[in-house]
């Protein structure tokens, strides 16, 4: 018994590093067999998943982009049908929302945060790998249906009454209230894990002022997530359940309401977009420093306007529905909100052009995305504060002016940083560094075939073009920008496939990356690329907000931690204190387990309101079985 | 780059309690975003009746009974939820798993009290929109109470395993806490239910 206890209290304080290297790696490692790798709960591994399954579905919304501008390139074209349309449109919309834009900063999150902090793995690692099966299952159960001509038709935010049971019979609207709920539970659990390893799994001496930009933007985008996504999911179950059960929540004839749907549906859906645009400002403060070799100028200012467009985002959804005859005074009071949301992100971007200006910018692929950020981002920007007066959006509400606008803010707010993200970060995951060469290609490919894509898209509002029309007639003159635009999604779609071509071929010959190929300050850049199982072998002492610039020569790091069992260090929530070496859980094969228990619950409602009682069964059977302990030494402290 | 070690962890404990445990945290999340889903609930509540002229629509108002003697005994089982985190705390083998028995039976009491309170509402969920958000409030309270009764159930079959060891007793005083949490949101939804029919 005692041999047995000192061998599980081995700790790593006078182990050389050989063998520290071979007791962490059996403690920490994912197994090569099929069961182990389904059972890891490692956060790199579950965030690789999660990164390439987004991806994946990114490719998914994009065709089905390229399909309707191939469609709307001429007038009445023949290539896709009204039905069809329909639905292209609304998974494009759904995809992109949902499966892409929301689960990959979740994704870039769930691998680089636990890295940043300086820790070994994600807090509650088995609801991470839970929630990903779970968001897989909802993206496969959307596409499935689309593929079984069931596709949801009526636009990603399914306006009740169209969506209800009178003008939406059928399966299609279930499918995609039912996706809502799949990647809403995930994307819930992501937030709560996110915010405990901020909060609690920092390295000691990760004080609030030394948490790196990407992460606050994590933080501050989890809370945001946790407060807006309730709403959707409360929109959503309340929508299936008129439509399956008869209540009448949305049902003028019965005391119901249509409206109450968009309030609902916007005060998630604004915040919404913040979700998917502040994680991009934490990925352009991260390349930003880096390339232009200085510290983030107004840390302290780009903290708190993050927190501050954070609180604003959540009085802006009525702006979404100034079309619907709400009281003036409360249409003046969200145009106001909607502007007044400008001064924090204008802080951010003059505290950048500062940090640029001052520092010696090194123009790598990741910068020059970041500059096409500046740039798309800020029409984008602009052509919202239009939008957010009543009498401009009574106007252009429901043209191609508006559509034009939020590609504008999404692609220029959101995926023009994640592509500056890929390549800044690719060399870490994989260990070989993109193509500079093609990435410099592909930059100029997605810059140039976004605003042609685009940009004409206001002149088509303006002229009065409305979204949502699967044809035209040549006698309203919109052809030729429509072509144009059609000429600028391919050049965009060429520029993905670029990425493509670059990320297979760099991830098997591209330049070996060495652990810190950019020279970075921040704590993913301690650690060998790709990182050991067990992030790092001693966890390390946090001195300043670009760790690796104070410490050029030796990394300050803690000792006294467990090697035989998978232990992490829990501190105070603001001085990042060391108080317990907390256990961190082992693989299991539960999660999955769980995810298909919960998956086919959520399936089996939308035929019958029974499946929720008897799925209850395995779901909580399931759950007991991933709580229950196992005898481990983890289980048993 | 060259490790440099400037501080010693190996006496730290490896479990605690309230906000030195990250579960109390998690715990503290998912309050959060489930207090919103109540708080959304409430606010489609307010909709509706502001936007209807007459509530309850066309029905008489819900014997609030069912719903009070659920108030009274929620709140009471304060007490004993204080005793079973206190137990927990002092890691207090007998006494945690006798409360944690009491807790679930607790559990089952609120659980059959809501099946009664469904019963006496005055109105099934697909007459109309009244009826729709009442049953959707009670059910969304039902299910905490029915998550919350499965979780004490299972802590306190575990306290009589072998696998009784220090962080058990965390996770028991993390399940008293969110018990705190499904009864401070019986208050207002009970406030909402039986009250603004009333007004």
């Amino acid at each position: 018994m005692s041999t047995q206890a000192a061998t599980h209290d081995l700790r790593d304080t006078h182990l050389d590093d050989a063998e520290l290297h071979a007791r962490l790696t059996r403690t920490w490692r994912t197994g090569p067999s099929l069961i182990a790798r389904l059972s890891s709960v490692d956060h790199k591994v579950v965030g690789r998943r999660y990164i390439l399954t987004a991806f994946f579905f990114l490719c998914l919304g994009g065709l089905s982009a390229v399909a309707m501008r191939l469609q709307l390139a001429r007038p009445e074209a023949k290539l896709l049908g009204p039905d069809l349309y329909n639905q292209l449109f609304t998974m494009h919309g759904t995809t992109m929302m949902f499966l892409f834009a929301v689960p990959v900063m979740e994704a870039f999150a769930v691998y680089l945060v636990p890295l940043m902090l300086g820790t070994r793995n994600i807090a509650f690692p088995r609801l991470n790998a839970f929630s990903y099966w779970v968001y897989l299952s909802g993206g496969i159960f959307l596409w499935a249906s689309f593929m079984l001509k069931v596709g949801p038709d009526v636009g990603w935010f399914a306006y009740t009454p169209l969506s209800g049971p009178d003008f939406s019979p059928g399966k299609r609207v279930d499918v995609w209230a039912q996706m809502i709920t799949f990647t809403e539970v995930s994307a819930l659990a992501v937030a709560v894990e996110i915010i405990v390893t901020t909060f609690k799994q920092r390295a000691p001496g990760m004080t609030l002022d030394r948490i790196p930009l990407f992460v606050w933007s994590m933080l501050v985008t989890s809370f945001l997530i946790i407060f807006a996504m309730p709403a959707v999911m409360v929109a959503s179950t309340m929508l299936i359940l008129d439509r399956l059960v008869g209540t009448h929540f949305f049902n003028p004839a019965e005391g119901g309401d249509a409206l109450l749907w968009q309030h609902l549906f916007w005060f998630f859906g604004h915040p919404e977009v913040y979700i998917i645009f502040i994680p991009a400002t934490g990925m352009v403060s991260s390349i930003i420093v880096t390339f232009s070799r200085r510290p983030a100028f107004g840390y302290l200012a780009l903290v708190l306007s993050i927190i501050a467009v954070g609180f604003l985002s959540f009085g802006l959804w009525v702006h979404h529905m100034f079309v619907t005859g709400l009281p003036q005074l409360g249409n003046a009071f969200f145009t106001a909100s909607s502007m007044l949301i400008a001064i924090p992100n204008g802080i951010q971007i003059f505290c950048w052009l500062a940090a640029l200006w001052n520092g010696r910018p090194v123009f790598k692929t990741p910068l020059l995305f970041v500059l096409g950020f500046f740039f798309i981002f800020i029409i984008g920007g602009m052509s919202g504060v239009m939008v957010a007066s009543v009498p401009i959006d009574t106007q252009v509400h429901d043209t191609y002016f508006v559509v034009a606008h939020f590609h504008y803010v999404l692609i220029g707010g959101a995926v023009f940083p994640l592509l500056g993200a890929v390549y800044y970060w690719f060399p870490k995951i994989t260990g070989r560094i993109l193509s500079e060469r093609m990435g410099q290609w592909n930059f100029w490919l997605a810059f140039i075939g976004f605003n042609v894509a685009f940009f004409p898209m206001h002149i088509l509002g303006l002229q009065g073009m409305p979204r949502r029309v699967y044809t035209y007639l040549p006698e309203m003159g919109w052809g030729s920008l429509n072509m144009l635009a059609t000429v600028g999604a391919l050049i965009l779609f060429i520029s993905f496939l670029l990425l493509l071509i670059n990320v297979i071929g760099s991830a098997s010959r591209g330049v070996p990356a060495g652990d810190n190929p950019w020279d970075a300050g921040t704590l993913e850049w301690a650690t060998t690329s790709p990182p050991q199982p067990y992030n790092f072998s001693r966890i390390p002492f946090v001195t300043h907000h670009e760790p690796l610039w104070d410490n050029r020569e030796s990394l300050p790091v803690i000792t006294g931690l467990s090697v035989e069992s998978r232990e992490i260090v829990s501190g105070t929530l603001t001085e990042a204190y060391p108080e317990i070496r907390e256990s961190s859980p082992e693989p299991s094969l539960w999660p999955l387990l769980a995810a298909l228990a919960v998956g086919g619950t959520f399936l089996g409602s939308i035929f019958t309101p029974w499946a929720v009682v008897w799925g209850s069964i395995p779901v909580a059977i399931t759950l007991i079985a991933w709580f229950w302990p196992k005898g481990t030494p983890e289980d048993e402290k | 780059m060259r490790p440099r070690p400037v501080q010693d962890v190996s006496e730290l404990p490896t479990y605690g309690f309230g906000s030195t445990s990250p579960i109390w945290w998690g715990t503290l999340g998912f309050v959060a975003l489930e207090g919103t889903g109540f708080a959304l609930a409430i606010g489609a509540y307010l909709y509706l009746w502001q936007v209807n002229s007459q509530w309850p629509l066309s029905v008489a108002s819900p014997n609030h009974w069912p719903g009070t003697v659920m108030l009274i005994v929620l709140l009471a089982s304060i007490w004993p939820n204080l005793l079973a985190e206190r137990a927990a705390r002092a890691e207090d083998l007998p006494n945690t798993r006798l409360w944690l028995i009491v807790m679930s039976a607790i559990g089952v009491l609120a659980v059959a009290i809501r099946g009664w309170e469904f019963a006496h509402m005055n109105i099934r969920w697909d007459s109309n929109a009244y009826g729709s958000i009442v049953w959707f409030i009670l059910g969304l309270h039902a299910t905490h109470l029915i998550t919350d009764l499965g979780d004490t159930i299972v802590l306190a079959v575990l306290m009589f395993t072998r696998h009784v060891t220090g962080k058990r007793y965390s996770d028991v005083s993390d399940n008293a806490f969110y018990w705190y949490f499904v009864v401070a949101s019986w208050v207002p939804l009970w406030a909402l239910l039986y009250g603004v029919p009333r007004l």
